[in-house]
């Protein structure tokens, strides 16, 4: 089976084809190619999964792409226990997504563009999952982003969308720009493009340590930037602007979990420079409390949890940089379970309201029972309550931490708390209370059944999901993936009773504020005014961002504009231009003067020797016949004499 | 009688044609001009081949294509004429002079 697996993003490529050139005009027909596509993909990718959870082996089939000269390229797939959990992630949550969509997108007029770009993104997704080289993936990589910007832009009509989708572009190309170089570095270094072939080079030394870290960075910038990982974390709360159900997918589940992707792909670099480790391990870590602490105060549902999401990444970064591959990983697979589970709670919460305030919301639980009983659970995932899916893959990474460098696990339990207090502000102000808007309130009713249902399998895995990951399993989820060798880690009750006290306390807070109002909400944010203001504003970033490079880069543009282009290039042009008017000008003189003078001087002579001449032709018969006549005498006389 | 005498009085005959054709300002006349001109040749194709070649016939012969040929000839000519006559109301050839320039 495994030789075959590249059927597996072929799907939804061939569904991507499809929908845009045959069925673009029959929505139904388009939605049920997508998923049909997806389906199929999902099944090829179980079988993936069993065969090798049989055999846990690396396999790799390439085929020999572009020979040059001391450098080839190949393609291919590399099949490994990560790729195959990562294509499980991917089918499901884009499978779950796209049925999801057929509810939340039914009065859509793009609704069949809207699945072709579901298709080709989870073609890209899953390209890039399976990708053998740092070419293929790069090229996959660009994909999912351009699915990505299309994706957020999709409702280009409103402009706060488009700048949302060319944020996002840009910003993320930004991280890009450093993971070309940072491929570049490596690989012609190395001399080969290939994963496997690279690790092995690096591991043999025949890089400098000082070029492997500085490549390792580079290429990490890539997944800073597709990662939402500060300093480029500024684009993925924007990026809410897209179809909710496109940030479920793409923007909690799977792209951006692309750039945790990378960096475990690529832990075998990792692992060899601690300099790279160490700065992959405090960017994580960093943006994991950055985000939190911003998600403390937002207003907007999917706000909330875009920085839920950039801080999670941040948590399984962290992971990753301390060489958690296991623990990293790990988390990925249950947070796009319950991070999918929240945002589809989410957009049927906004399908209910029409709004993404939480502040207009309010008392959804008697309403939406299905929505709310999910979001919750979700949330109580997210915050690691015991015993679900979260709780063990954050007391992997928190363990880890505190194994490796106890200040990343007292962070990482500052994060932990602040994800408890921000989910479960979320849920109390949106499900519980009163209805804040009545009139809304009135409107609010349960999603359809095609929305719910994906909700609810999503709740399980958000609960059970995380139970192959329980470390007292002897063959659990750690020793099924693993770098080189299984790191089991003893787990360690003191911590995991911490974690949870740490999460209940974030959750109790919560319920005292928004839910007993025994401690003002107006109060408190009174008396730390300046933290609100600053928390409010997401640390300034986008203003910081817009006067240190988009004011500089638009006043640098606005000068070239006038200077160079107006002044220079349209210098140029104009005195092209005038040159050329002045040489027909004087091509103009040559026509009239030397060119037509020869036509019409021939003309003049013509009829000037025509004039002289014709007296011969004078029409005399007998003329004519004298001539003849002694014509020939005059020839027979020459012949003769 | 030799070839000489035959010869003579054909130029003498082709002379008295010429003359003819270059000075008559009857284009009927210019048309017997040239018929004289056609015997004069025809006499010397006919003395050429008895004094040259008495056995063959081949001057005699083409003789009578010329002959036929200048029958022919003159009717087109005949017939020229008179259409000319119907135009300008004569046949005086330096009236007819619409070909110059």
């Amino acid at each position: 089976m495994l030789p075959y697996s590249w059927i597996i993003p072929c799907f939804p490529l061939l569904s991507f084809a499809l929908i845009i050139f045959f069925t673009i005009k029959k929505p139904k027909l388009s939605s049920q190619i997508s998923i049909g596509a997806v389906a199929l993909s999902f099944i090829f990718s179980l079988i993936v999964l069993v065969s090798v959870l049989g055999n846990p082996v690396t396999s790799e089939f390439k085929f020999n792409w572009l020979d040059l000269p001391g450098f080839k390229v190949d393609a291919g797939m590399l099949i490994d226990p990560l790729t195959s959990v990562m294509l499980m992630v991917v089918t499901i949550v884009s499978m779950l997504v796209q049925i999801y969509s057929v509810g939340y997108m039914a009065d859509d007029p793009r609704f069949a563009r809207y699945f072709s770009f579901l298709s080709l993104f989870t073609f890209s997704m899953l390209g890039l999952v399976l990708s053998n080289s740092f070419f293929e993936i790069f090229i996959f990589w660009e994909l999912v982003g351009l699915t990505s910007y299309l994706l957020i832009g999709f409702w280009f009509e409103k402009k706060t969308a488009s700048d949302a989708g060319k944020k996002a572009f840009i910003t993320t190309r930004t991280g890009d720009l450093a993971f070309l170089v940072g491929i570049f570095l490596l690989t012609t270094t190395v001399g080969t493009v290939n994963f496997q072939e690279a690790f092995h080079q690096v591991e043999s030394g025949a890089i400098s340590s000082g070029l492997l870290t500085l490549s390792a960075i580079l290429i990490f910038g890539g997944a800073v930037g597709k990662s939402a990982q500060f300093p480029l974390h500024v684009w993925l709360p924007d990026a809410m602007e897209g179809p909710t159900p496109v940030s479920a997918l793409i923007h909690a589940a799977t792209m951006v979990a692309a750039g945790v992707y990378l960096v475990a792909r690529l832990m075998s670099i990792y692992a060899l420079s601690v300099p790279a480790s160490l700065v992959v391990a405090i960017i994580g870590a960093f943006t994991a409390f950055l985000a939190a602490s911003i998600a403390l105060v937002q207003n907007d549902i999917k706000r909330v949890l875009a920085y839920s999401t950039i801080s999670q990444l941040g948590y399984m970064i962290m992971a990753l940089g301390l060489g958690g591959y296991t623990a990293g990983t790990f988390h990925l697979m249950t947070h796009a379970s319950f991070k999918a589970l929240l945002f589809l709670g989410a957009g049927s919460v906004i399908h209910a309201m029409h709004t993404n305030d939480i502040w207009e919301m309010g008392g959804l639980y008697v309403k939406m029972r299905t929505t709310a009983i999910t979001f919750i659970l979700g949330s109580l995932s997210l915050a690691g309550i015991f015993p679900l899916s979260g709780f063990w893959s954050k007391d992997e990474i928190l363990l880890l931490a505190w194994n490796k460098n106890p200040i990343f696990a007292i962070v990482g339990m500052a994060v932990a708390f602040m994800t408890a207090f921000y989910m479960f502000r979320l849920c109390f102000i949106a499900f519980y209370g009163k209805a804040r808007d009545q009139h809304k309130f009135d409107h609010a009713h349960e999603s359809p059944k095609v929305m719910t249902v994906p909700l609810v399998i999503l709740a399980f895995l958000s609960i059970f999901a995380g139970w192959v990951g329980i470390p007292w399993l002897s063959k659990g989820y750690s020793s099924f993936v693993y770098h080189h060798e299984v790191h089991h880690l003893e787990p360690n009750f003191i911590l995991m009773i911490v974690a949870t006290l740490v999460a209940l306390s974030g959750i109790y807070l919560a319920y005292v504020i928004y839910y007993k109002k025994t401690i003002s909400a107006e109060g408190l944010k009174n008396k730390f005014a300046p933290i609100h203001k600053l928390l409010y504003n997401k640390y300034y970033f986008d203003e910081l961002y817009n006067a240190i490079i988009i004011r500089p880069i638009f006043k640098l543009a606005d000068f070239l504009f006038k200077k160079f282009d107006q002044g220079v290039i349209d210098w140029l042009v104009n005195a092209a231009g005038n040159f050329t008017v002045f040489l027909s000008w004087f091509w103009e003189l040559f026509d009239t003067y030397i060119v037509d003078g020869a036509v019409n001087g021939v003309g003049y002579v013509v009829r000037g020797t025509g004039a002289v001449i014709r007296r011969v032709q004078t029409g005399q018969l007998q003329n004519y016949a004298f001539i003849i006549f002694f014509g020939i005498v005059l020839i027979i006389l020459l012949k003769v004499f | 009688m030799t070839l000489y005498h035959f010869l003579s009085l054909s130029a003498l005959l082709f002379c008295i044609g010429i003359f003819g054709v270059l000075t008559r300002r009857n284009a009927i006349g210019i048309l017997m001009a040239i018929e004289l001109l056609f015997n004069a040749v025809n006499i010397n194709f006919v003395a050429f081949a008895r004094f040259i070649n008495p056995q063959g016939l081949t001057g005699q012969i083409f003789t009578i294509f010329v002959i036929t040929v200048a029958a022919a000839e003159a009717a087109v000519g005949l017939a020229l004429i008179i259409l000319i006559y119907r135009q300008h109301k004569g046949v005086e050839v330096d009236k007819i002079n619409i070909m110059k320039w």
